[in-house]
């Protein structure tokens, strides 16, 4: 079943509202079968695109084909061929779950004792069936989230778009709405998923695309990317700190970097061999540094979004309320 | 992992067209209309209208104007059930506007908007769905007349026959009140266009008092109004069971409405949708 087609294929994309450039020319190449990140912050059009590829805006520039199919042309084709769950959920608050998918499973054309057994499927996979037949304004916004997910599935379609799919979720509902997502493809869906969280995109995305003020910034895949961004830091908070500028030469050193203090406390230094990090806690053991907490900081989407853009990934959805 | 979940249909092996077909139309309109019920009985307080309503209306006017215009309650009831049926319907078929307005800026219509179904089939599941509540008003008003005293002397057949004129008379009206609900801002600017549109089409008719006691210009208005040729179509079908030329004007009437307000509803939806 290797295609050669993309699943989507866009470019120069644009949306303005009003007189902000919402989506500014994206160009995007989602190849099938993975999981695509589309990373940036607040506000920076992610949410936009998607609403155009999934044929619910209309682009004011640019074109797109989803598995090439014309998003324009053939919008009713690609409605065939998407499943959109969005940031709110979009199911009826009024209806129960079983309600609301049964509803979904006639609109999409099967019968109903095939509708109704396709939600009670859907639920047990899901993880709802005990509250399937509860009115929605009684589920949690992790249950919403799931049902949300569970309707997009039931024309297995091939291409899913998630608009942050795990933001404002609890970590433990995040990491089984990750195993869903990874189920997805297993099952050969292609899924385009948008996050504010590096870690996220990283854990998830084949392939991941920056995007800021509505243009891609960086395309590649996570280990391309962080490999520009830089590198993890390891922080030592120390015991006593007494110990600062005998642990400051000891820590550059073991690691042959340049270490810094930035508090009286606390020294950073550049990670590059983790495994140089055992030499350097037996040598501070040795000098009789006593540690209070070590860790590792990742590059965070701040340091991504300063390194590709030049500035930080400050929430942009004041400036760009309507972008949504 | 579970077990039974297949491997997707591929691209290349799926039936793809890019319009619904009539039948495809029809069908998701059926499940929307559905939808529309179910969503109904979850929330009764939507009954208010075409239950309360009906109730208290007859009970008020007809004792109210009884005795001043027809002289006593039993000889105004012919005269009176008839135009406050036609009140209660053609007001309750503003609630289309507002409904869907309010469906409209809900989360659920995206999806609505991103899957392959039909476009047009939300704006007809709803009005489809909403015949039942006319059906209510309509069924709640003659009971209530006939708690009253009212003896159509058309018999139950008439009565039925003026019942569904009625209902399709407030359906084709409600494509005026689904166009402002399409094009309007929110639920609440709706509903107050809408009772600024009906308070004068449904009062400045024949509904309660006999035109001629009415002022000149008035009178012109009256006369021209499709409300007031339906409430004479009705009094003729359910007094004396007759189909006259009242019958067919107002007939005419709401299908020339249906068929200007159904196409622009339907172009601004379809630009919003």
């Amino acid at each position: 079943m290797k295609s050669a087609v993309n699943a989507v294929e866009a470019r120069g994309l644009v949306k303005v509202f009003g007189d902000n450039r919402a989506v500014d020319g994206v160009d995007l190449d989602v190849p099938a079968g993975s999981i695509y990140g589309v990373l940036g912050p607040n506000g920076a059009g992610k949410s936009t695109t998607i609403n155009m590829l999934a044929t619910l805006l209309k682009p004011d520039g640019g074109h797109a084909k989803v598995f090439g199919y014309d998003i324009v042309k053939e919008a009713q084709i690609v409605r065939q061929l998407v499943g959109v769950t969005g940031q709110d959920a979009s199911v009826d608050e009024t209806l129960s779950a079983f309600e609301n998918l049964t509803i979904f499973a006639r609109l999409l054309g099967l019968n109903r004792t095939d509708a109704k057994k396709k939600a009670a499927k859907l639920l047990k996979e899901f993880g709802l069936a005990e509250t399937a037949r509860r009115p929605l304004s009684k589920f949690s916004g992790g249950m919403r989230r799931k049902l949300d997910l569970a309707a997009s599935m039931i024309a297995q379609p091939p291409l899913i778009f998630l608009d942050e799919p795990t933001t404002g979720l609890d970590p433990r509902t995040r990491n089984q709405m990750w195993d869903t997502i990874r189920r997805m493809v297993s099952t050969g869906s292609t899924v385009l998923l948008t996050t504010q969280y590096l870690d996220e995109a990283d854990q998830l995305a084949d392939r991941i695309a920056v995007i800021d003020r509505g243009k891609v910034v960086a395309e590649g895949t996570p280990a391309q990317l962080k490999a520009s961004v830089g590198i993890a830091s390891l922080q030592l908070k120390l015991a006593n700190e007494k110990d600062n500028a005998k642990a400051l030469e000891i820590v550059q050193k073991s690691l042959k970097a340049k270490a810094q203090a930035p508090e009286i406390n606390l020294i950073t230094a550049p990670m590059a061999d983790p495994e140089k990090v055992t030499d350097l806690l037996v040598a501070l053991r040795h000098a009789g540094v006593g540690l209070a907490e070590v860790s590792v900081q990742e590059p965070t989407l701040d340091e991504v979004f300063l390194t590709l853009t030049g500035h930080t990934a400050e929430d942009q959805t004041k400036k760009k309320r309507n972008g949504k | 992992m579970n077990e039974d979940i297949k491997q997707i249909v591929p691209v290349e092996e799926r039936q793809l067209k890019n319009h619904a077909s009539l039948r495809q139309t029809i069908s998701n309109s059926l499940t929307m209309a559905h939808r529309a019920i179910l969503k109904m009985r979850r929330t009764p307080e939507q009954f208010f209208d075409v239950t309360l309503q009906p109730i208290l209306f007859t009970l008020m006017f007809t004792y109210i104007f009884g005795g001043a215009i027809a002289g006593s309650v039993k000889s105004y009831l012919p005269i009176i059930i008839p135009g406050i049926l036609i009140q209660t319907v053609i007001l309750t078929s503003q609630v289309t506007g507002t409904q869907l307005r309010d469906d409209m800026d809900k989360g659920v219509f995206n999806r609505f908007k991103a899957m392959p179904i039909a476009r047009i089939s939300p704006l007809t599941g709803a009005l489809l769905a909403d015949t039942i509540r006319y059906g209510i008003a309509t069924t709640l008003t003659f009971a209530m007349g006939y708690i009253m005293g009212f003896r159509p002397a058309g018999g139950i057949g008439m009565v039925i026959a003026a019942g569904l004129l009625i209902i399709f008379a407030a359906w084709c009206v409600s494509w005026i009140f689904a166009l402002f609900g399409v094009v309007a801002r929110n639920a609440q600017s709706v509903q107050g266009i809408s009772l600024l549109v009906l308070f004068p089409l449904t009062f400045l008719s024949n509904a309660f008092v006999p035109v001629n006691t009415l002022p000149g210009w008035m009178q012109a208005f009256v006369k021209v109004n499709p409300v007031s040729y339906l409430v004479s179509a009705v009094r003729e079908l359910v007094n004396n069971s007759s189909i006259g030329h009242d019958f067919w004007i107002s007939l005419l009437g709401v299908v020339v409405i249906a068929l200007i307000f159904a196409p622009l509803t339907l172009r601004a939806y379809m630009r919003k949708a």
